[in-house]
């Protein structure tokens, strides 16, 4: 029996993440299919080990686009009962469905896969969550999110943002992605992942991106800073259930830019924060704000090797940790950004580019929309 | 007169071959536990008057010295120790309270010892410091929330302006040493090696001398229950101003100037009596509860202007986390958190040994209840109180400290040996006496170097340590409890302390 | 010219200057020999001076217009051309103690028993024992400008 879901108090091993990213847009908005991140990906087929393996798209339900698509898998009919019967109380559904998926794909078993494309129900209606607080929409989202992981014995939601989802499961990538019959879908970001955990059996919870909302996020490395960040997050009620790092990085990103507003290049000096010598080389009023973010955001900093792609709303951004102890290769073509942990990856899409480089540590790549300005391009 | 029956602690052993009767030892003991026999040309040895100081031991030019444990033996006994027995017969001599100088040499119970720390392999690559960059800075003081940004000329300014900081090259300290408790000369060579570390120095409660105003930009004076030469000038010239009002050697009283280390210039520095005891109060007499602290916090505040940080000293005692929570809610810009192991020159023994708990149980609590009631960012925790070793500190800091505050590792610095007779004003290594004979002896060009060797000596086996968990900040490491186990504990002690067994992975 | 100074703030008046003094002048040059085995001790150049808690170790000056130099009679006072320190040649010096009399700091002293001086500073050949074993830092070994007053 495979699991889909680890509970507290069970003897665990965090996963520890590696090691192969990869992530393609289109920065005209135009929409394409999954197969060329199939392909970008299984080029890294020797970074994986066949226990994970998943994938982030965006601009896939324009039909939908207003509706949350909760995408969730369960261990069995009576989990997906349960979480039905949550999800109904506070959320009016829209549409139903079995996540598409074909059974040659080298895939043997998989939990039930299914997405919602729910509303939060109105406030008059004073659903339980509402009764106490004037909560927006995306925190009620959350919330639920949260309670599902938690609490709901057998469910595990791995997607819940708006016209985005995540395909992720238990097998190499390239497999996993041709099981979700990606190729039919069209989004404008991909994002995708392959893992090397060294715990032994996977778990298709487990595999990336991890996503919250809008948010997903792909991980090459391991967080020495985790402890402290968890213990910082979870001041502000973010519950850290799946014994991820890749947990820690989506919270801290949903925290810095969802709640406190910072913009995304801000959030990026946060979490690998430039060292105190070259602050002290800044001029005043930049040093100043160097300072105010360390002194403010230390819990915040993430500390250990990392190679991350983070995808929201209108774009996507990759980074480093300061000292680049993960590769990560950054490239150009037209209106096409792509990135990846190996060149190669991005040649095999497109041999042709107009650029290609290795971004330096701390230094994100941001790749955004031409003609929106997402949400969280700058502060508000 | 009456038998006494103090016997010698230690027993002197000079090797009569390689004495040359130079006489440095009797002229160097300040306690005359060697004596020159004119007639016979022999120095001959004191046992009962030695301390076991090592001042004799390291100034003879032959090394014909060494100290012993005096052989007289009492039979064993598990109830009645050696020390349980001397301390009485001492009350019956003299009526006295017993006093002791330095921390609780009998404790059973130091976790530091308990406590290991995490190397990073294979998944994670190791630092090395000597080769990366590698960073200890840190930022004492309160920092906010969340910082808020605003759009002026189409320019994004942080709103948000960070309260007053004090900036630690390394997160090590000098803890709070009163002028009085120890010579100008040794307060001079921690002032100096602070300035040269690039941290801090605590004057303790007796005031400013003014030799040091010099010094008093890296200084943190402190404000104590006697309010001994508080003034504006000594709360503006200073960089921050801690309220003491307790520390861990005697949680519950007050500081303890014997009136034999009450000389003119102390007279004159804490303004009382030449000789008499000075015996700070026990509380502050204006701080009865949590609100006439937030008054005395806001009043220093208001007095500088709002442009010092404002910490409080409390010893580690049961409730310490409700406590300190309070001071947090109460304005202080720190709590500095002192544990049972904390030195002092002059405390009662029953009091030093008996009260108080160890200080890596109170930063786990204190750290813990102010992340759950949210206020953590709020104010700085640094803890003192018996830190041996750059292994004590990094597993503090890993509790949720942000800084030591390190006290008799400084002392040990500039000579001290630990003979734990600082209340006799005797001290014949120049550190805790204001005999002139004596204080000449701490040359603070020497003490300024041999203070600051400790503190680099020290950041760079923590820069180590940080390199080898795959750490290049020691922001990462702060409350990073996942990089701590515990050996040889209860499970009430792990869960205390916030960390897993030994042998338990993630 | 590099003379030794000395800081009375630190002097602890321990005598080991005397001590390594000896040591120096002594035969053997080693410690336990020279107080213990020489028939004959060697004198100490350095002594020093004490008075309530203030103490300083003192020794010869090597003046640069030393008047034990204008005053010898038999030039067994000289000068050393490399360390600009004021030498005593034992074997000229015929006792009559007249620099004895003139020197203003009194640092040589008359030997009854052998009819000469007892002993001066010759400044160890530019390395004072005195200054290395002093073990405060209270004598040191440096060139400063003699007019400043220091």
């Amino acid at each position: 029996m495979f699991r889909c879901q680890q509970k507290p108090g069970q003897f665990y091993e965090k996963d520890i993440s590696g090691c192969a990213v990869a992530a393609i847009m289109d920065t005209s908005g135009k929409v394409f299919g999954g197969q060329a991140i199939i392909d970008s990906i299984e080029t890294q087929h020797e970074r994986s080990n066949g226990l994970g393996g998943g994938f982030a798209a965006y601009g896939i339900y324009p039909e939908l686009a207003d509706f949350y698509a909760f995408h969730i898998m369960f261990e069995d009919d009576q989990a997906a009962k349960d979480t039905e019967k949550y999800l109904y109380r506070d959320f009016v559904l829209e549409r139903k469905e079995v996540i598409p998926h074909r059974h040659d794909a080298g895939i043997k078993k998989h939990p039930l896969l299914r997405r919602y494309f729910v509303l939060p129900r109105p406030i008059e209606e004073k659903t339980p969550d509402r009764v106490f607080e004037n909560l927006s929409d995306d925190e009620l989202v959350f919330r639920a999110v949260m309670h599902i992981n938690k609490d709901v014995t057998g469910a595990y939601v791995f997607s819940c943002g708006k016209n985005m989802g995540v395909f992720k499961g238990v097998g190499y990538p390239e497999d996993i992605g041709r099981f979700y019959k990606l190729e039919e879908y069209q989004a404008y970001t991909w994002i995708s992942h392959g893992r090397f955990p060294t715990n032994s059996a996977g778990w298709w919870g487990g595999a990336h991106p991890f996503s919250l909302l809008n948010w997903a996020v792909v991980h090459n490395g391991e967080i020495s800073s985790y402890g402290k960040n968890k213990r910082y997050l979870e001041n502000f009620d973010y519950q850290c259930t799946l014994f991820t790092d890749t947990e820690v990085i989506a919270y801290i990103f949903d925290l810095l830019v969802r709640r406190h507003g910072l913009s995304l290049e801000m959030a990026a000096k946060v979490v690998a924060a430039p060292f105190w010598d070259e602050i002290a080389r800044m001029p005043q009023e930049q040093k100043e704000l160097a300072t105010l973010l360390r002194a403010t955001y230390a819990g915040a900093l993430l500390n250990g090797p990392f190679g991350v792609i983070i995808g929201f709303d209108g774009g996507m951004m990759g980074i480093n940790d300061r000292i680049k102890l993960r590769p990560l290769v950054a490239a150009k073509k037209g209106d096409f950004v792509y990135m990846a942990s190996e060149e190669s990856a991005i040649r095999a899409i497109s041999p042709q580019l107009d650029e290609v480089w290795s971004p330096k540590g701390g230094e994100p790549v941001l790749a955004l929309l031409k003609n929106k300005t997402p949400a969280y391009a700058s502060v508000r | 007169m009456a038998l006494n029956t103090q016997e010698s602690e230690f027993q002197i052993i000079r090797d009569e071959d390689k004495c040359i009767a130079c006489k440095v030892c009797v002229r160097q003991c300040a306690n005359d536990a060697h004596v020159y026999d004119v007639d016979d040309e022999r120095v001959h040895s004191q046992d009962v008057k030695c301390v076991n100081c090592h001042r004799c031991v390291s100034v003879c030019p032959t090394k014909a010295l060494a100290i012993k444990k005096a052989p007289l033996e009492f039979r064993e006994n598990t109830n009645w120790t050696s020390s349980a027995i001397k301390n009485i017969i001492k009350q019956a001599d003299t009526g006295g309270v017993v006093l002791v100088g330095m921390g609780f040499d009998q404790s059973k119970a130091i976790y530091w010892d308990k406590i290991l720390l995490n190397a990073a392999q294979v998944t994670n690559p190791s630092i090395d410091p000597l080769r990366e960059p590698m960073e200890l800075k840190t930022l004492i003081g309160k920092k906010p929330d969340r910082v808020k940004f605003e759009r002026v000329d189409g320019k994004l300014h942080a709103k948000t302006k960070l309260s007053p900081q004090l900036e630690l090259a390394t997160p090590i300290m000098f803890s709070a040493m009163s002028y009085g408790s120890i010579s100008l000369n040794a307060q001079k060579s921690l002032a100096r090696a602070a300035c040269e570390a690039g941290t801090y120095w605590n004057t303790g409660e007796g005031g400013l001398h003014k030799d040091l105003r010099e010094y008093a930009h890296r200084a943190i004076v402190q404000v104590a229950s006697g309010r001994f030469g508080v003034n504006a000038e000594y709360l503006n010239s200073a960089a921050a101003v801690e309220i003491k009002i307790g520390q861990g050697a005697k949680p519950g009283i007050g500081g303890h100037l014997p009136g034999e280390k009450v000389s003119r210039e102390i007279s004159r520095t804490r303004m009382i009596p030449e000789g008499t005891d000075a015996i700070s109060p026990a509380p502050h007499h204006d701080i009865y509860s949590i609100e006439d602290l937030k008054q005395l916090i806001y009043g220093i505040k208001e007095a500088t202007r709002y442009k010092k940080p404002v910490f409080v000293k409390i010893a580690a005692v049961h409730n310490v986390a409700p406590i300190a929570s309070g001071i947090v809610r109460a304005g202080a810009d720190a709590v500095v958190l002192d544990g049972l192991l904390g030195g002092t020159g002059a405390a009662p023994a029953a009091i030093r040994n008996n009260v108080g708990i160890p200080i890596e149980l109170a930063v786990s609590a204190v750290d813990t209840r102010l992340r759950e009631e949210g206020i953590r960012n709020q104010a700085s925790i640094i803890a003192a109180g018996g830190f041996r070793s750059s292994g004590d500190i990094t597993k503090a800091i890993a509790l949720g400290a942000d800084a030591v505050y390190i006290g008799t590792s400084a002392l040990i610095s500039l000579g001290c040996h630990v003979c734990q007779k600082c209340y006799t004003g005797k001290c014949n290594w120049g550190i805790a006496t204001q005999d002139p004979y004596l204080t000449k002896r701490l040359n603070p060009d020497i003490g300024n170097r041999r203070a600051a060797n400790l503190i680099r000596g020290w950041s760079m086996e923590i820069k180590e340590m940080l390199g080898g968990m795959g750490i290049n900040a020691i922001d990462s490491l702060r409350g990073n409890r996942e990089h701590l186990r515990g050996i040889n504990m209860y499970e009430h002690e792990l869960e205390i302390l916030g960390i897993k067994a030994a042998g338990m992975a993630w | 010219m590099k003379r030794i100074w000395i800081n009375e703030e630190y002097c602890i008046g321990c005598r080991l200057c005397e001590v390594h003094c000896i040591v120096a002048h002594s035969k053997s040059k080693k410690i336990l020999k020279a107080f213990k085995d020489e028939a004959v001790r060697a004198c100490a150049a350095v002594s020093v001076e004490e008075h309530g808690y203030i103490s300083f170790a003192l020794q010869c000056r090597h003046c640069k217009d030393a008047p034990c130099l204008a005053a010898c009679m038999t030039g067994a006072m000289s000068r050393d051309p490399n360390t600009g320190a004021v030498l005593h040649d034992e074997e000229k010096c015929v006792g009559c103690w007249m620099c004895v009399m003139v020197c203003p700091f009194g640092v040589t002293k008359p030997d009854h028993g052998k009819h000469k001086i007892a002993s001066k500073c010759d400044l160890c050949d530019g390395k004072p024992a005195c200054v290395e074993h002093c073990p405060n830092e209270a004598l040191v070994y440096e060139d400063r400008d003699e007019t400043s007053g220091k």
